[in-house]
Formats: structure tokens, sequence, C-alpha cells
């Protein structure tokens, strides 16, 4: 997958004009979509242990917001966080091997698919405690401000981690520390309208989950996270506002997840048939792909080169797991602490 | 050297501390303006500002999760709990997030957060506000867990956990706060983790202890020696995990009999860990069962007979030498 460019994003993108980065964001989501459905295949071929959450359906939201994130923003996810590492520039093949538990890994092996970390590239992790990484977040982004920097976090979690204690401590004080603008921190509710099995009106005494922000002084807006447009034009002036200011923002992406919640999620008796089908006329690719022969021009054709590309890149990415070898026996004691006490 | 409090001690390490790096900072509830409920935090955020010094809202999840992420960018956030009971409520920050992510993370970052607070038993504080934590903490790997006893300690322990780059629980006790000791001037004497020290020699048993009931244990060993002529030798363990057993099993091949002192519940216990180290590598110098002095197995209550009987005392020591003399 193509690195990012390193030069600071400055200028909204255009939503009339066709630039190159629109198809290249396409090309990006279709890699996503092919990478999750590959990951799910060797689940079921049982390369994969433990759990396997997949990001298939709402690509359109990590993907509008990391466009408009710089090279040195930072990263915390929860653990549907394979797409988030693939975008910020994490090799393919080693967060394949992660999942497959190599030692090649971008977590050595030892996180697996909920603990994908990637620092050099900006991801401080997938989390498996819902909404217990919000406070890491927070924290996070006080230290880049403590630090004088420019940089910003974008925390990503689920509309299902807003019931846990860890996410009202996190709002209150990234509230509180934002009024000092100690606090740059993008709060992004990744809403598919399901904690695992149960539905956002069974989960949440107010269903709307902008307001429940926003009682913690913290502005928010919801955004159609189908589309990518609608995603990356609110991304571009939330990261900027908060970069100038310092106080967080939460962006709540309406989006939709067309797989199970884990791969073990075969029955779903908590949703029909007939109501995934009807999301499925909102899948966010097929929206973009329209939106750009609109404006691009973009035919068939196109389209073809870039499955086959995606394809080409994720079978080369399973390869590599599949090749390399599991970790070292020694690696089983190493990283517990940092040095044993002499 | 000079005289100084267990809290002046920890006071000192702490602005040391922040003066020597600007990463370091404090944050909890009430340490700032109100300067603390034991008041170790005084007159900080006067020197320091609020940006160093700051003062939470009442979120243990929320400044133990915010202490971690600073410090996986490279601060050195001290969080104070104003006691250590309430670290419960931020026990999968801790336990979950500081305790892993250097782990599951392949190594990637470190996690240099220090929670400091008193546990065990203060004076008549309950059930909720009472409880020991060295065996609920130093169940889990990836944490150091620590209790220094003396001044001294507290001081050179504290700036070792401030200076590392690990998560560390320093558990101190609301009755160290006013015991005095000698303590070194120079602000880089740091006493490192994992290494017990013999506080007191003797010939005829072995103590083991840690925190007050160090000194509960040196009380003791005095009695026992002026009033009976039986030479106690006292261990003082000073870091839970990780555990430095050797200085505990030298004694023992020199003693052949221990007693093992802790201030409360003896089921799955700290004391059952010692005695099953000693067991592993010294079973055949014993020449008696290993004996716990443990508190009371109930809550904590409030009322001050029934709070006295819930915790070890000398007297309950003594009779626990006594009975691996069989005297």
């Amino acid at each position: 997958m193509a690195k990012k460019s390193s030069k600071k994003k400055s200028l909204v993108i255009d939503e009339n004009a066709c630039t190159p980065e629109w198809t290249e964001l396409l090309r990006k989501m279709i890699f996503i979509r092919r990478y999750e459905e590959a990951t799910e295949r060797e689940f079921r071929r049982g390369k994969i242990g433990g759990y396997l959450h997949v990001y298939i359906g709402q690509e359109a939201v990590v993907t509008g917001i990391q466009s408009a994130a710089n090279q040195d923003d930072l990263v915390f996810a929860g653990y549907r966080d394979h797409a988030h590492a693939l975008l910020l520039g994490s090799d393919p093949g080693r967060v394949m091997a992660e999942l497959f538990g190599k030692g090649t890994g971008v977590s050595g092996g030892k996180g697996g698919s909920m603990h994908l970390f990637d620092v050099e590239n900006g991801l401080y992790g997938g989390y498996g405690i819902v909404g217990g990484h919000l406070t890491l977040a927070a924290g996070a982004a006080y230290a880049l401000r403590y630090q004088e920097t420019e940089r910003l976090v974008v925390c990503y979690f689920g509309d299902g981690a807003m019931n846990i204690g860890s996410f009202h401590e996190a709002m209150n004080m990234a509230g509180l520390w934002g009024k000092q603008g100690m606090c740059p921190v993008v709060f992004v509710i990744e809403n598919n309208g399901y904690a695992m099995g149960t539905s956002i009106e069974r989960h949440s005494a107010l269903t709307d989950l902008s307001a429940r922000v926003e009682a913690y002084n913290i502005p928010s807006e919801k955004v159609d996270g189908q589309d990518l447009f609608a995603v990356r034009g609110a991304a571009d002036r939330i990261l900027r506002q908060v970069r100038e200011t310092g106080r967080p923002y939460c962006i709540e992406a309406i989006t939709y997840r067309f797989s199970g919640h884990g791969a073990a999620d075969i029955l779903q008796p908590y949703r029909t048939k007939d109501e995934v089908e009807a999301q499925r006329s909102r899948d966010p690719i097929t929206i973009l792909r329209n939106r750009l022969s609109e404006i691009c021009g973009l035919t068939d054709e196109d389209v073809q080169e870039m499955e086959e590309w995606a394809e080409a890149e994720v079978k080369k990415a399973v390869e590599f797991a599949e090749e390399s070898d599991p970790p070292d026996p020694e690696e089983l004691y190493r990283d517990v602490v940092s040095e044993v006490a002499d | 050297m000079a005289e100084k409090s267990y809290r002046d001690a920890i006071h000192e390490a702490l602005m040391e501390e922040m003066e020597r790096d600007q990463n370091v900072i404090v944050m909890g509830e009430d340490i700032g303006v109100y300067e603390g409920t034991f008041r170790i935090t005084a007159g900080m955020l006067k020197k320091f500002g609020p940006k160093r010094v700051i003062d939470t809202p009442i979120a243990e999840a929320g400044m133990v999760g915010t202490a971690v992420g600073m410090a996986m960018l490279g601060m050195r956030p001290v969080v104070e709990m104003m006691t250590m009971n309430f670290s419960i409520v931020a026990a999968d920050q801790i336990v979950n997030h500081a305790a892993k992510v250097r782990y599951f993370s392949g190594g990637q970052v470190d996690v240099p957060v220090v929670i400091r607070g008193p546990h065990g038993a203060g004076v008549q504080l309950s059930a909720q506000h009472s409880q020991s934590f060295e065996t609920f903490y130093g169940h889990f790997p990836g944490l150091f867990v620590v209790a220094p006893a003396t001044p001294a300690d507290a001081k050179g322990m504290l700036k070792t956990a401030i200076r590392g780059k690990d998560p560390v629980i320093f558990l101190e006790s609301p009755a160290l706060y006013g015991i005095k000791g000698e303590v070194p001037d120079d602000p880089d004497v740091l006493v490192p983790f994992g290494k017990s020290r013999v506080a007191r020699e003797g010939s005829d048993v072995t103590v083991v202890a840690f925190g007050r009931m160090l000194h509960l244990s040196m009380k003791t060993a005095e009695i026992l020696s002026s009033e009976h002529g039986i030479e106690c030798e006292v261990i003082d363990l000073r870091s839970i995990r990780p555990l430095d057993i050797d200085p505990v099993i030298e004694s023992v091949k020199k003693t052949h009999r221990a007693v093992v002192v802790q201030e409360q519940w003896k089921p799955y216990g700290f004391g059952a860990e010692i005695i099953a180290s000693i067991s592993d590598a010294a079973f055949d110098e014993l020449d008696a069962p290993v004996v716990r002095v443990t508190g009371a197995d109930v809550p904590m209550p409030y009322a001050r007979n029934l709070e006295l009987l819930a915790v070890p005392h000398e007297a309950d020591i003594e009779k626990a030498v006594r009975q691996v003399l069989y005297k």
C-alpha cells in the first residue's frame, strides 16, 4: 500500500474537483476490503487464531479521517484496528504476520488482531478493553501539548465503548484540559449501531451520541460515515481546528458493519438479513466509485485495475505471513518489563 | 545525612526529580491547591505550576489512564492515590493497560508511570480505606511493586521508580509518614528494586516483613533479645515484585526457622508466596514449619477495639517466634 505523503495537509480538499487523491483513497478502501476478506478466509483456514474483527463496511470512516491527518499525528484505536494500521503505512505483510502470530508481526506476534502497534508510523495501539484506551489517548494528547508540538491524537472507538466508566472519565478530563488548550484529541465514534450484538437502542439511554459527548464540553458533529467526501470534509476542518486550539472535538461517523462482530459471529441473531442487505445499498466503496465516475470519469477498467492490484498486494501479504516464522521461544519472557532489576 | 520523616523524604524525592527532569509531573486528587491529604505535595503547585501539578477530578481510571498515555509519549507522571484503596477503581487501567502495553506492543513503548499512595490500616478508617495491596498487585507481571519501610528507602526507591521505564506501584502507609530516619542528602542516591536487606542480624529465627510490619518485627526482635535472649534475623523485603528471596534463603540456612509477617488476610496472601519460595529453595534446612502472622480474615471494622483485633501486634509476632522455636 502506498505510503502517504509526509507533507502537512493545509488545504481543504475540493469536493467537486477531481484530484488524484480521491482515486488514491478509493484504491485504499478497495485494498482494505480485499485485505479484510482475506483475513476472514485465513481465519476459516485456521491460520489466524483468537478473535478477528474486520472493518468491512466502515472503510470510509478511517480512510477519510486519516487522509486529513499529518504523518506525525498519533492514532489510538479499539480492537477493530487492521484498517487503521494499513492506512498509517504499516507494512501489510507485517500486519498479516501479526494476525498469523508470527515473529515478523508488527507487535512481534505478541499482540494479535486486537493489539496492532506500529509506533514508528503513529499507531499507539489497538486495545481490547472496550473504551479503556480513551483515557490513554487523552493523556497522550496532553503530552503532545506539554512537549509543545503541533501534533494531535485521533482516538477511534465504537458506540459500544460509550457506556464504560473510562469513556466518561476520559471525556471529562479531555474537556477540562481542553479549556487550557492542552488536549488536542479528535474522538471518532465509529457508530455502527451495535455494541457487539446489542443495538444502540438497547445499550444507550440517550441514543444521540454526539449529545453525550457535548455534555463534557466537547463539541461534536455527526457525519455520514459511508460517504468518504463527507468524512474527509469534516475531518479537514475539525483536525485543523483541534490542532490550532488544543481543544478536543468529536466526530460521530454513522456507519455500518457488513460482516459479523467477529469471525465467530455467524448466526447474527441480533439483526436480520434484510437489514444487512438494505445497508449494503450504501456500501462506501460503491458510493465513492459512483461519485468518482461523475467527477473524474472513473471507468470500470480503472476499478478493475485497482481490484487486481489490491488482490496481488493482499496475496503478497498472506504469503509473507505464511512464510514467516513464529516468535522465538525466548520472546516469551522479553518485554514484560524493560529489564529485570539487578 | 540528615534526619527526616518518611513524608518529607517522599516530598523531597518528588521535588528533586521534578527539578531534575521536565518530563516528571505529579497528578492526583487535591494534590495542588489543597496540597494533598497527607501533605506530600505541599508547596508543589506554587513551585511548578498547574501544567506539572495537576489537580484531577475524582476519577481514578481517568487519572491513571491519562498518565499511561503521557508515559507512552515520554513523560514521567507520578499519580497520587489518596489511598491505594481507590486504585481499584483504576484496576483496568493499571492491570490491563499499564502492565500490558509494553508486552503486547512487542516492546515498542516504555510506560514510566508511578502510582503511589498509602495502603494498609490507618486509625479507624474502616473497611474501604484500610486494605493492603501487595498481594493484589504483586500478582501481575508487567508491574513493579515496592513498599519501602524507612525514609531513606522511600526517597531512594521513589527516585528509582520515577527514573525507570515501567509502571510502579509504590506502597506507602499512613502509619509510616511520621517516622524518622537518616536520609542521604545526595539527590542521586537511588535504592534499586529487587534488593532485600537484612534489617537486623540474628541467629535463632528469620522474620520476614516489609513496610509497617517491618517496624513491628524490629520492635519484637528487640524485646525478644533483651528479655529472653532470642535473636531474630529480620529481613526487610522492600520490593514485592520482583522479589529478592536470596537473603531470606541465606538467613534460613543459618537459623533453620522462619516467621512471615503481613498486615492482612491470610488466604492466598503474600506470606504464602514467601513460604512457598522458602520451601522451594531450603526445605531441608527447616527445623519447623514456617508460621504466618496475619491480620484477621475480615473487612476492617471501625470500632477501635475491633480494629486492634484485626491487625497483627508485637505479641502475635512473639508468639509465632516461640512457636517455631518450640518454646
